[in-house]
């Protein structure tokens, strides 16, 4: 299997996409000329043109809003967000447009749109730069929320979201853009609401998504020099989301720890661990764990950032004290 | 302010879009007695007074043009074609509705007639048109989007986005959509002058580079005339343009706005001689195409049209509980 990056990943699979299906075209601030600001589009509009990769002005409220209406007659567009901070003067196309217009028409319309870029944490970029949106936008039914952790799950999930029938926010990175991974080559796909077990393990189970999955996987790697061997679980989709997994493993460990970067109040870490309460209660050993971002605007200072994310010890340590 | 011109329109199209403008006012104000009754829920606004803005625009349009409107939607998917029973249907929340009884009467849709709904939330879907305006163009038709808003909207960002987008991918005639803005005169009860530091708000296109022209919405003549050259520019060009039809509501907001302390009776009293119906009926008179005998015809046709489409709805089924869970994902 090759390797490449999660930015290769990303950007050959939109190409693949754009040469096997001309109703996929590209809109975002500098994602033409400038090449991207994480360069994901480098060299598609020379490649494609203007007409399929369309520069836009700062405007998302408008060239979202625009991007769903290409959508409901029958386009494939694909939009990116600088980071998923700035979808925010969006939020209103997204949430009241691209997410109901297939239900209150009874059927009428489709919105095949992909909304992607980075969201989260954890490069300094203070207050307005660091958020973490999924719960945000998971709460919302009529989208599907993907978050892949690996190129080959970037791969996976873009191409299903490409030929997806919904509307689609599709999180990445920043801080994974040039993470390197085996990724299948041709016709790969990864379907929504799929969580895998990425490393296997009998003492307690470990549930994380995105940049937080890496994290995790360190965790579990110092844990298991203590001898405690972790089961690690990428969710890859918010939504739909994939309990039957989570369970299935919580109920061979009977332990369970839910990390998430976002802020700990009504986040996708909450939504999980009752989930597990509701389908393993009388499985546990121990109650479950949170490990989650501080209930804090993100701050700039490097020192007090770090104070602000879940790192590697902070996991291993909930990890230690369900197993208590 | 364009003015009325000499009519190019057949003494048989008069005459028709007399009896829609009839049979949509009819409608309308049976929409109000039955939201009265209980039958009809949530919100209701109807378009009386308002009604030959759509009837002129899409009287322009062709049959493969799409169009987008605001919640005030219901005379739009009446004139174009619609099955009234089945609007009707939508409005009592009721299976056979336009769109099963899920949207009602803020999102009326059909599809396969290019309306592309009804929106609720004040300037939310002119981004949409444009956009829909791009794709057509992408695909290679020449066919047109027609965005419908009132003046409310013009002061949203949504507005203001779009109409910077469609300008400019206007120049490259990649955006044939026509901006109709409905200036019923309020925003729910905030006159023009009130909430718009230009109030002629057709000059606020000139920012977007946008061809932009004022037209009186009253007459269904004049409407339809600015929108056929319109319409015919846009289709040739790719580019948008804006028309601020001036027309006036003769019912409240919606519903609950019964007092309406925004506005005096002479006021609507004023505008009222200028209603829409009235105007084409004296034409029609004028040129001997109507009398009594014939003005009773229309109105005891588009009463037993109304009739037929309450009874359709009255008949039609609720939606099942199945369908609380379809249409939320395509797959």
């Amino acid at each position: 299997m090759p390797e490449m990056t999660y930015r290769e990943a990303l950007r050959s699979t939109l190409v693949e996409e754009m040469d096997r299906d001309p109703r996929v075209l590209l809109l975002g601030e500098d994602i033409g000329v400038y090449q991207g600001t994480f360069r994901i589009t480098e060299g598609l509009l020379e490649r494609y043109g203007p007409r399929r990769v369309i520069d836009t002005p700062i405007s998302e409220l408008g060239f979202i809003g625009a991007a769903i209406g290409m959508a409901m007659l029958g386009l494939r567009p694909v939009v990116e967000v600088m980071t998923w901070n700035f979808s925010l003067p969006a939020a209103d196309q997204i949430l009241q447009n691209a997410a109901k217009v297939r239900y209150f028409s009874g059927g009428q319309v489709s919105v095949p749109l992909v909304i992607r870029g980075p969201n989260g944490a954890g490069v300094q970029l203070s207050a307005q730069h660091s958020q973490s949106l999924e719960s945000f936008y998971g709460h919302f039914p009529g989208l599907r929320v993907v978050a892949p952790a690996t190129p080959a799950d970037a791969r996976g999930l873009l191409r299903t979201a490409l030929r997806a029938e919904d509307p689609v926010i599709f999180l990445e990175h920043a801080a994974l853009y040039g993470m390197r991974g085996p990724v299948p080559e041709a016709d790969y796909t990864v379907p929504f609401g799929q969580a895998a077990v990425v490393r296997p393990g009998r003492d307690v189970t470990v549930v994380a998504y995105s940049r937080m999955l890496h994290l995790a996987l360190a965790a579990a790697d110092e844990l298991a020099q203590e001898g405690v061997e972790c089961e690690v679980v990428d969710l890859r989709c918010l939504r739909p989301l994939d309990m039957d997994t989570v369970a299935e493993s919580v109920r061979r460990t009977h332990r369970a720890v839910v990390v998430q970067e976002q802020w700990p109040l009504f986040g996708a870490a909450a939504e999980v661990a009752t989930g597990i309460y509701e389908r393993c209660f009388d499985d546990l050993d121990a109650p479950v764990e949170r490990v989650t971002g501080e209930d804090v605007p993100a701050p700039y200072a490097r020192n007090l950032e770090k104070l602000a994310f879940p790192d590697e010890s902070r996991i291993a340590q909930a990890v230690r004290r369900v197993l208590q | 302010m364009q003015h009325a011109q000499p009519v190019t329109v057949p003494a048989e199209t008069l005459l028709e879009w007399y009896r829609t403008l009839v049979f949509c006012r009819r409608f309308e104000e049976q929409t109000e007695r039955s939201f009265r009754r209980g039958k009809i829920g949530g919100y209701l606004h109807v378009a009386i007074g308002q009604e030959a803005v759509p009837l002129g625009f899409l009287s322009a349009a062709r049959a493969d043009d799409v169009f987008f409107v605001s919640y005030r939607d219901h005379v739009h998917t009446l004139v174009r074609g619609t099955d009234p029973g089945a609007v009707m249907a939508e409005l009592y929340g009721k299976l056979g509705g336009t769109c099963k009884g899920k949207g009602g009467s803020m999102h009326l849709f059909d599809v396969s007639r290019g309306n592309y709904g009804g929106y609720g939330i004040v300037g939310g879907h002119i981004p949409l048109a444009v956009g829909a305006a791009y794709a057509l163009r992408y695909q290679g038709t020449d066919r047109v989007c027609l965005c419908f808003f009132g003046d409310g909207a013009m002061n949203s960002g949504a507005l203001h986005e779009a109409a910077n987008l469609a300008g400019l991918w206007g120049r490259e005639g990649l955006c044939p959509v026509v901006f109709v803005v409905e200036n019923n005169q309020y925003g729910m009860g905030t006159s023009v002058e009130r909430a718009s530091a230009v109030a002629e708000l057709a000059r606020r296109f000139d920012a977007y580079d946008i061809p932009n022209e004022r037209c009186d919405g009253m007459d269904v003549v004049v409407v339809y005339e600015v929108a056929r050259r319109v319409v015919d520019q846009v289709r040739r060009t790719g580019r948008p343009y804006a028309v601020e039809t001036i027309t006036y509501r003769f019912s409240g907001h919606g519903a609950a706005d019964l007092f309406q302390p925004y506005r005096t009776k002479e006021e609507v009293e004023r505008w009222r001689q200028r209603d829409p119906i009235l105007l084409l009926e004296r034409r029609l008179r004028q040129e001997g195409l109507l009398d009594d005998a014939r003005v009773r015809e229309v109105e005891a046709w588009a009463e037993q049209r109304v009739q037929e489409a309450v009874a359709f709805a009255e008949a039609s089924p609720e939606p099942p509980p199945e369908e609380l869970y379809r249409d939320v994902y395509g797959g």
